[in-house]
């Protein structure tokens, strides 16, 4: 502990300075502050960990540790100083010899940010030689041996490959490779691992970290995930609406965070709903081979029960068949074989063939709220629509129920004329719960409803969930990759892995061991707020 | 087989076929229009016998189908068949075949098309990376209204405009024949392929340019930008090269303008291209030569269009080089 909490000063000079930064976004006709006068100091090899919600300012504080503002972006006021440098006076041209040099950058979406023209390992070189670092034969072996250090499978050949023909978590450990390249002074990671399953998340984080460490690099980590952050950073800021909350070393943050902000950062975690058995089956589905086309096939003998006024969470990573499950329950995609049992009545496969009141006793929300949603309707029109098609109800017996599901959703009746551009993300997850709520349904499946919200946002949408089902008694089909909202909501949890039930149980059950294979892998690879897991997960693991 | 091959190959059938449907549409069309050869010919006072020998003579009294399968059986022997005009109520017949006809003036027609493509597609490529390059410059703005000024104004009345300008300097008659030198046939057809170029340009330099600053949002443009790419090379190396596609199209669509939809100018400049060859021949119900023309309108857009789609399938790293 004693030379943790010295780090700081050890590590050697101040590299880079940013003091009383503002920084203005331009959207909806007109400017905005996104980041409002926050100081930052990071000296050589020091990694640092910048977190915060969407919307808090900080990939955009990173990018301007860089000197780049990007397009809309203006940073308005303030000063950047690099290894003595002021990059606020800087030419584009000064700091475009700095850029790929000197200061890297490693983006959220390797697949999107790799241009899918060129091969992996020109583009890891490009800056390399382009800034004439070094000559293209000794760069791209030097690649090679970065590929080797990241334990990048076939190091010698993998450069060959184009970007569609490598996996997420390989593209985002030949992104680090890409950046290491020049042996910058500073990498900036701007939420490398959010677009990752938890699983391949372990074996890039465990790379980057080695990586950064072996060069002595310095390093800004953007995230909003505090547990990731914890295993990364030397020492964690905290961004909200583009204001500094606090900063302080990484285990002090964690033992003893100062502001109750912060505390709220995790608080969905501590969130947790006691299991309750029950073996009176509302819906389940029985032996499901499901399929894509004529070819692809996803499920493979599925079986799964959903007890009444329960929650059931559906778990895997991408791929395993969580959602193809979904669209299966609610007749989007008819089974090969096997059938839905639904209060004791064979359900009809297709959507189509199924009855008014089939349909209304089954109901999705879906994971964008966004795209759910008929930009062009109000509120009241988006709610008072399943109130028309399944209950007939008109006129004011219609807006009074309208009325009731705000209410039941938390939300008051100035809500009924508005659009869902003119609210936030929770509340547009709100409005689709109300939609949902106003078929009166038996079974809701929730499609990783609060995978796009922020942390508190989650916490109130899973708390009003758990509210709807004691008050009304609905059933829940939850599906998520996120094992921290499993443990808050369920009941019985189901894993999936590669389009097949791995187990299902009880929550106790399935948490703690003896765990299958799978389900060993993927508990302990869900990050934990202890600084000391990733280095303990990487000593127990063979 | 490699995928890169089988989809080729797949675009080219069903090119053919949509020629072949394009042929039962050129024959349909040309069936249904009003008038008749033999009366033409004839003239309105021959008797009705007359007529109807001469439609004999020629195999318009079997039925449409018929007719269609002759043609059809022949074209796929590469025969155009024979040319209606040249016969006449004196019973002499010097009538050509169809193919006699057309070849020269096809010719000419893809010389000039040839010609400007030359000029107008490295043009309007310079002009669209550049403009794209310096995006919202004043060089973009005037590049960009200039484009749109020239396409807005028919292409006779640019013709005309050039005309008046450049008499002095270009002949405004581009009566090319077949023992012309090069040099002497590009001078006669400086003008009209001066307006040709002013018209497609603008089409393809547009599109260049938005096809690039469309990609110009992606995050991997910016990746190359925070590697320290410069603006050029962040156009060339990464934009460009992603960018074939709706480019080839566009330019494919030009192209196929130059040879299909000329018939204004070479009118305007009294050029012998297959343009007005197709014009004459309907108006003298020469049915024969009016087929062939349109077939080989028909065949120029198919080419061309699947060229472009080649092109866009080459340029797909997904495509040549699968998983």
């Amino acid at each position: 502990m004693t030379t943790d909490s010295n780090k700081r000063g050890s590590k050697g000079d101040i590299l880079l300075e940013m003091r009383n930064i503002e920084i203005d976004g331009f959207s909806d006709e007109r400017w905005h502050d996104i980041v409002k006068g926050v100081d930052l100091t990071l000296r050589r090899g020091e990694v640092m960990g910048l977190i915060g919600e969407s919307g808090a300012g900080k990939s955009t504080l990173g990018k301007a540790a860089m000197g780049y503002a990007q397009p809309g972006c203006r940073i308005k006021s303030g000063t950047i100083m690099f290894d003595g440098m002021d990059l606020m006076a800087a030419t584009e041209n000064e700091k475009r010899k700095l850029w790929g040099s000197r200061i890297a950058y490693v983006a959220q979406s390797a697949a999107a940010s790799f241009n899918p023209a060129h091969r992996l390992v020109d583009q890891t070189v490009e800056a390399t030689v382009d800034h004439g670092i070094s000559d293209e034969a000794a760069a791209k072996k030097d690649a090679v041996d970065l590929y080797t250090a990241l334990q990048l499978p076939d190091p010698e050949n993998i450069g060959t490959r184009y970007p569609h023909q490598v996996s997420g978590g390989q593209l985002q450990r030949i992104m680090t490779a890409m950046a290491m390249s020049p042996r910058p002074d500073l990498i900036i990671f701007d939420e490398p691992t959010t677009a990752l399953d938890v699983t391949t998340q372990v074996e890039v984080l465990v790379a980057m970290r080695d990586i950064v460490e072996q060069f002595n690099t310095a390093a800004i980590y953007i995230t909003h995930d505090l547990a990731v952050v914890a295993q990364m950073a030397d020492f964690i800021k905290v961004l909200r609406y583009g204001d500094e909350v606090e900063e302080a070393e990484t285990r002090l943050m964690l033992s003893e965070p100062k502001e109750d902000y912060t505390k709220t950062l995790w608080s969905v975690r501590s969130l947790e709903k006691p299991e309750d058995k029950s073996d009176d089956i509302a819906l389940s589905i029985n032996n499901v081979d499901a399929a894509y086309g004529k070819s692809v096939k996803v499920l493979h003998d599925v079986t799964i029960n959903i007890p009444r006024g329960r929650t059931v969470s559906v778990v895997g990573e991408s791929g395993s068949g969580k959602s193809t499950t979904a669209r299966v329950i609610t007749g989007l995609l008819p089974p090969m074989t096997g059938n839905i049992v639904f209060n004791g009545e064979e359900l009809p496969a297709a959507l189509a063939d199924r009855t008014k009141d089939q349909l209304r006793r089954i109901q999705m929300i879906y994971q964008m709220a966004d795209t759910a949603m008929n930009p062009k309707q109000t509120v009241g029109e988006i709610i008072g629509r399943p109130l028309e098609f399944y209950h007939d109800m008109r006129g004011k017996q219609r807006d009074d129920r309208i009325l009731e599901l705000l209410e039941m959703i938390e939300l008051d009746s100035s809500f009924i004329d508005r659009l869902p551009s003119e609210l936030s993300g929770g509340q547009k997850q709100r409005i689709c719960i109300a939609r949902a709520l106003a078929a009166e349904p038996e079974i809701i499946i929730c499609d990783e409803v609060t995978s796009a919200l922020d942390q508190i946002v989650q916490e109130g949408i899973l708390k009003l969930l758990l509210r709807l089902q004691k008050e009304y008694g609905i059933t829940y089909l939850f599906i998520t990759h996120d094992i921290a909202v499993v443990t808050a909501i369920s009941d019985e949890i189901v894993v999936m892995f590669q389009g097949k039930v791995v187990e299902q149980g009880l929550k106790s059950e399935i948490l703690n061991p003896p765990f299958p294979e799978y389900t060993q892998l993927l508990l302990s690879s869900v990050p934990e707020m202890d600084p000391d897991w990733l280095t303990n997960l990487v000593d127990q693991r063979p | 087989m490699h995928p890169v091959v089988s989809t080729v190959l797949q675009r080219l059938g069903l090119g053919l076929l949509t020629l072949f449907m394009v042929s039962i549409i050129i024959f349909s069309s040309i069936a249904l229009l009003p008038g008749d050869f033999g009366q033409q010919v004839l003239g309105q006072t021959a008797l009705p016998e007359t007529v109807e020998a001469f439609r004999r003579e020629l195999g318009l009294d079997k039925p449409a189908w018929l007719r269609y399968i002759d043609w059809i059986a022949a074209v796929l022997q590469g025969d155009l068949g024979t040319s209606f005009s040249g016969r006449a109520s004196s019973g002499a017949d010097e009538s050509r075949s169809v193919w006699e006809l057309i070849a020269p003036r096809l010719s000419n027609t893809l010389f000039l098309a040839s010609f400007t493509a030359l000029i107008a597609v490295p043009l309007s490529l310079f002009l669209g990376i550049t403009a794209a390059l310096k995006r919202n410059s004043i060089y973009d703005r005037s590049v960009n209204a200039m484009t749109l000024t020239t396409i807005s104004f028919p292409e006779f009345f640019l013709a005309y405009v050039l005309i008046v300008a450049l008499a002095g300097t270009f002949p405004t008659l581009s009566n090319v024949t077949n023992d012309m030198g090069l040099w002497e046939r590009i001078y006669k057809i400086a003008l009209p392929s001066l307006t040709m170029t002013l018209v497609i340009v603008a089409h393809m330099m547009r599109m260049t340019r938005a096809a690039l600053i469309n990609l110009l949002a992606s995050p991997y443009i910016e990746m190359a930008q925070l590697k320290g790419a410069s603006r050029g090379r962040v156009i060339i190396k990464h934009a460009l090269p992603n960018a074939w596609a709706p480019i080839a199209t566009v330019i494919a669509f030009n192209l196929a303008y130059l040879v299909v939809g000329v018939v204004v100018v070479e009118v305007v400049f009294v050029y012998p291209g297959i343009g007005q060859l197709m014009v004459d021949s309907v108006s003298s119900r020469d049915i024969p030569v009016a087929q062939g023309c349109a077939l080989i309108f028909a065949a120029t857009y198919i080419l061309l269009n699947l060229l472009a789609d080649v092109i866009g399938i080459v340029t797909n790293p997904r495509l040549l080089h699968p998983r």
